[in-house]
């Protein structure tokens, strides 16, 4: 077992402190559930639909950077790389439910999708009114035909955005669900690593890669992609991974998409502007228009060194909801 | 003298042996989770069957039902990622058609495995062959019900028997759900940590009842 470099404390402590550090910079508009690993917004907007997003730790800022205004009411937070337990999933559940019902946001994980699927027959069982949208945006992790089995990456930025703007305004917990469906059907991500991060507790690395190549379609903890290359150019990579993207959904000639070049941990912002520039140039020549581009660590996997790209497409709809200004740790829009 | 059966105050001394049984052998799921998966297995079983010891031990339970309720729920609310939702799911859904039952003898156990099988396979969708601990619960559950009328200890020596072949089974799989899916063919060759808990419930059954060989 190799040491872990990390500027942590206990290992055990990692998750509690983590909803600590959240709380301790919001400044007061987050607070801490009950001493549990939830972060909620300390003033909800009375008679709005709960939005509550969550999964395992070690992707911050996802999912607790994204609580806030105009943004997610809650997020749950499970171990290292695991599903928070239904018992947390529902005491969260029962606090940002003011009537009008709670919209479940996640990534489409095994691990997740029953421990959400619990949570919602417990609340259920308490008369509280639930749905759910799994995120499946990383066209690496299935083919097109089997996209429900597609895992959700960082295109939950996206979704959770449009989902935080529409559950701000719409007070029907079925249209929240509607058009958060409608924007994680436009969201399309894939991503590329070029070394691993290390397990938190352990110190080991998550997957082993030789030093002089990257894996293409890597997903967030070393799940394999879609083809192993040598290094290469960035504008070379940049081509390759949108030729997987744009026919996936398709993004063609005289659309609107938003752009996130996200970082998977230890990619600089020097590579990611270089990444994005490509991507700008690429979207252009194709008379793709960029109404919005986003750079940063979004949804990352420890110090995996890599990035991702996600397109999300805006028609009319969805834009309103994704112009809406939103406050929270790690996603702010102004007005 | 066989064991035939336990009642429910002997059936919550098992579960409490295998509880302290999972926390003591918690080093083999973590090297077997190491191997394909992020090596959390072990840490997490141990987690939830500390929960479930501390359940049991301060909680009273007049049926079997209510035992194993218990149990599931302990494991639901500590374990976390899919296997606290898969362990979990399995005891309770077990626990519903000891409903009405006094003594947890072969057919008890048997009612517990189907009951378990199903609700695990209604809450992941697994099948048998997608190297998950559904390859030694499917097989085990189709033995015990062939089992009816044996002494209690010796149908769960047969099926630890029967749940240690799944789990050497599951090493020519290939992950198909769950997280180990994603590693695909890197999978082959090791066994399902999932499917090795599994087994493990079974043979610690099993080692419980022989440590109770002249109870009736």
């Amino acid at each position: 077992m190799c040491p872990s470099k990390k500027f942590i404390n206990n290992p055990k402590n990692i998750v509690p402190e983590v909803v600590e550090g959240v709380v301790a910079a919001s400044l007061g508009r987050l607070k801490r559930l009950d001493g549990r690993n939830v972060v909620v917004v300390s003033d909800l907007a009375p008679g709005k639909v709960g939005l509550l997003i969550g999964g395992g730790s070690g992707h911050e800022p996802l999912f607790s950077g994204f609580v806030g205004k105009n943004m997610a009411d809650a997020a749950v937070a499970g171990n290292i790389f695991a599903a928070p337990t239904p018992d947390l999933i529902l005491a969260a559940t029962q606090a940002v439910d003011q009537g009008k019902g709670v919209l479940y946001l996640y990534g489409n994980y095994a691990g997740d999708n029953m421990n959400f699927d619990l949570a919602a027959e417990l609340a259920a069982e308490e008369g509280l009114q639930t749905r759910t949208v799994r995120i499946w945006d990383d066209v690496a992790s299935a083919p097109p035909e089997r996209f429900t089995d597609r895992r959700g990456i960082a295109g939950d930025l996206f979704v959770i955005k449009v989902a935080g703007g529409v559950s701000a305004v719409c007070p029907d917990l079925d249209e929240v669900a509607r058009v958060t469906e409608k924007a994680r059907d436009a969201t399309r991500t894939m991503g590329v690593a070029a070394s691993a991060g290390r397990f938190p507790e352990t110190g080991e690395l998550s997957f082993e890669l030789p030093d002089d190549e990257i894996e293409v379609g890597m997903g967030l903890h070393g799940e394999a992609g879609v083809a192993r290359r040598k290094i290469m150019p960035a504008d070379e990579l940049v081509d390759f991974m949108l030729e997987k993207i744009l026919p996936d959904l398709p993004y063609q000639a005289g659309d609107r998409v938003a752009v996130l070049v996200n970082n998977l941990g230890a990619t600089t912002m020097m590579e990611l502007l270089i990444v994005y520039r490509r991507v700008a140039q690429a979207l252009g020549a194709k008379g793709i228009t960029i109404h919005d581009g986003i750079l940063g660590s979004y949804c990352t996997s420890q110090e995996m060194a890599g990035f991702s790209i996600s397109l999300l497409k805006l028609d009319e709809e969805l834009e309103r909801y994704y112009d809406m200004p939103a406050q929270s740790l790690s996603y702010t829009k102004a007005a | 003298m066989e064991a035939a059966s336990l009642t429910v105050d002997g059936a919550r001394e098992m579960l409490l042996f295998v509880a302290r049984r999972f926390v003591e052998n918690q080093d083999v799921l973590t090297r077997a989770d190491r191997a394909i998966g992020d090596g959390d297995h072990g840490v997490g079983m141990a987690r939830g069957f500390e929960a479930v010891q501390r359940a049991l031990e301060t909680g009273r339970f007049d049926t079997l039902e209510a035992l194993f309720q218990a149990a599931g729920l302990a494991l639901l609310t500590s374990i976390g990622g899919a296997s606290g939702a898969v362990f979990g799911t399995f005891f309770r859904g077990g626990a519903k058609p000891l409903a009405g039952r006094e003594a947890f003898d072969a057919p008890a156990l048997a009612a517990f495995l189907q009951g378990g099988l199903e609700a695990v396979q209604k809450r992941g969708g697994a099948k048998p062959g997608d190297k998950t601990m559904v390859d030694v619960l499917h097989p085990a559950a189709l033995q015990a019900a062939e089992q009816d009328g044996q002494p209690l200890r010796s149908v769960l020596h047969a099926l630890a028997a029967v749940a240690e072949q799944g789990v050497e089974n599951t090493r020519a799989m290939v992950a198909s759900v769950g997280k180990a899916k994603t590693l695909g063919e890197r999978s082959l060759g090791h066994p399902d940590p999932g499917a090795i808990s599994m087994a493990f419930i079974l043979k610690f059954m099993a080692e419980y009842l022989d440590s109770q060989k002249t109870t009736a």
